[in-house]
């Protein structure tokens, strides 16, 4: 096999497969979630769950609490930081935006690539620091799993190997941006089964806390 | 086209190309486009202008297999009556039987000739690929592409594989490839190969590639066997629209405003981050323009496979077998799988609800054993 071989190999039936995983394990574990559902309440609250459940999806999302701000701002910042740039990496370059054109059919108006590459290399750098904040502080360390730092590769990897085929490093670019697609499969593959699903629920475990927290009542 | 008769092979190419009226200063401006597309120093130009002076005119046996003859057009048409053209007049083209005068049993006869006077010496060509699905597929005088091959290269000194097919199986290789078609490189594993990779290859490429192994022997190749001189740079970074893709500007049809401003081709399916070849610094028709410059995206043509690269009109970053429909039923599947698990879940639930015992309060006011 040689590398347009296998470059041929990872847009194609690789790719099947990964996005065939990513979406079947996501549907499959958020279909799980959802369907356990909750004992119905027959207790009248006096706040609306609904109202407390917004409140705290939007309100978790900004740094509200100015003790937890600035007791936690390496985390918050550095958090912010490498997310809004994988957004900006993932969905703004013109690339990427012709590839998800080609699988639901529209798209959108992309930023110029120098911008997304200074986008990526912000994003690595902060995603760097917070890998050496989780290995140098005590608690962290002690809470991280091997399935932390697997998470933490596979989000490194393709913004890595994207950023090598785009400045043409290394390799050729051939085998460099076979590489990048492997290394995306394989973030799809582990997406629905790892931490990674917090980008999906996330926003529903924000709600079911502020929902409980904003019901002000008895449950039946 | 001599076929039956051999010149005296004593005469040097200097002498040749003199004697076909080529001046000292054309001769020298060929050596300096050569060193330059060779990415050579301006003070290698002398030297090659003395080792070509010197070269003598070797043997060269051209084959045609599983071919359209775009590669000996685009050699041929070039820029006629070029200088390249005479300096492929000036090698001794024993057997090409496109071009050749000769026919039947007298071309068959040329090349089992020239094979044995040259035995070990002569320059291999071959355009076309070779089907191994079935030796009849494809035939010269009753004689298969294989076995031509294989006999030719056994006294070849070094074999130049001209066009993306004798390189790496180009069009009859293209999937679901019918004629099991493969390449010199498949077949042929003891001689020198070199891969002058295109649909067609530039001439001056072809005719580089000779020069430098009259001058300088075989030339330094890349991982697929093409001279890096030619193949050593990338289309997407020696291409004059590149500005466009670094900020943003792309075409999204062929005659919207983007490309009638010149903008990236990226969109439109252009494959020229993945290719390597000379187009965009030789250019075609004599340094006129390439194909980008003419408003159409590079296809590959250099690169292996490029006719299964998912569509010429398909951007490079757009996966080959994924569609949407696929991602609905791999939706479809997960939300079966889920409903069984939740069922399973659920299940699980309303069982530790049963087992669950309640408890009394005269259970609870009993004293404890103890």
């Amino acid at each position: 096999m040689n590398e347009v071989d296998f470059l041929l190999w990872v847009k194609g039936p690789a790719f099947t497969v990964a996005v065939v995983i990513f979406v079947a394990g996501l549907v499959l574990r958020l279909f799980e979630i959802l369907s356990l559902g909750r004992k119905h309440n027959f207790a009248v609250s006096k706040g609306d769950p609904m109202q407390g459940g917004l409140r705290e999806m939007w309100r978790r999302s900004i740094p509200a609490d100015k003790a937890t701000f600035e007791r936690s701002l390496f985390t918050i910042v550095a958090g912010y930081v490498f997310h809004i740039g994988l957004f900006v990496v993932i969905f703004l370059l013109a690339a990427h935006i012709a590839l998800i054109k080609s699988v639901i059919g529209f798209g959108w108006p992309n930023l110029p690539t120098p911008v997304v590459d200074a986008f990526a290399v912000v994003t690595m750098i902060a995603l760097i620091a917070v890998l050496v904040h989780r290995l140098r502080h005590p608690v962290k360390r002690f809470l991280s799993k091997p399935g932390d730092y697997v998470v933490w590769a596979v989000t490194f990897l393709p913004l890595l190997t994207g950023y090598m085929a785009y400045h043409h490093l290394l390799l050729s670019p051939q085998m460099m941006l076979g590489l990048h697609i492997l290394s995306v499969e394989l973030l799809l593959v582990l997406f629905p089964f790892t931490k990674l699903m917090h980008a999906f629920t996330l926003f529903l475990s924000r709600w079911y806390n502020g929902a409980t927290m904003g019901m002000r009542g008895v449950k039946s | 086209m001599r076929t039956t008769q051999h010149e005296p092979h004593e005469e040097t190419l200097g002498e040749r190309l003199r004697s076909q009226g080529i001046s000292r200063r054309g001769f020298l401006k060929f050596c300096g486009l050569l060193a330059s597309s060779m990415a050579l120093a301006p003070a290698m130009v002398p030297k090659i202008a003395a080792a070509l002076e010197q070269a003598k005119r070797p043997s060269v046996i051209w084959l045609s297999f599983q071919e359209c003859t775009g590669c000996t057009e685009s050699l041929t048409r070039s820029h006629s009556p070029s200088i390249e053209g005479l300096i492929f007049d000036a090698i001794s083209l024993d057997y090409h039987h496109t071009l050749q005068a000769a026919s039947g049993y007298g071309a068959e006869e040329a090349r089992a000739e020239a094979m044995k006077e040259h035995y070990g010496k002569y320059v291999l060509v071959v355009d076309g690929s070779i089907p191994i699905g079935n030796p009849g597929f494809s035939t010269i005088a009753g004689i298969s592409n294989l076995d031509m091959l294989k006999e030719a290269a056994a006294g070849a000194a070094a074999i130049i594989a001209v066009g993306t097919c004798a390189a790496f199986g180009g069009l009859p290789k293209a999937d679901p490839n019918p004629t099991g078609a493969v390449s010199v490189a498949d077949i042929i594993k003891d001689k020198p190969i070199i891969n002058v990779s295109g649909c067609p290859p530039i001439p001056v490429v072809i005719t580089g590639t000779i020069a430098h192994i009259l001058t300088f022997g075989i030339p330094e190749l890349d991982s697929l066997g093409r001279p890096k001189a030619f193949y050593g740079q990338n289309i997407h970074d020696r291409c004059y629209r590149r500005p466009f893709y670094e900020r943003g500007l792309f075409a999204e049809t062929f005659d919207d405003e983007g490309a009638k401003a010149g903008w990236c081709l990226y969109k439109l399916g252009c494959k020229g981050p993945v290719t390597y070849n000379a187009c965009a610094t030789l250019k075609w028709n004599e340094g006129t323009s390439f194909p980008i410059e003419a408003g159409h995206g590079c296809i590959g043509c250099s690169e292996p496979n490029f006719w299964d690269f998912g569509g010429f009109y398909k951007a490079l970053s757009i996966p080959t077998g994924m569609t949407g429909q696929t991602a609905v039923y791999a939706a479809a599947a997960g939300i079966a799988v889920g409903v069984a698990a939740g069922a399973m879940n659920k299940k699980a639930k309303m069982d530790a609800d049963s087992l669950h015992k309640t408890v009394t309060v005269d259970e609870l006011n009993q004293e404890s054993p103890s």
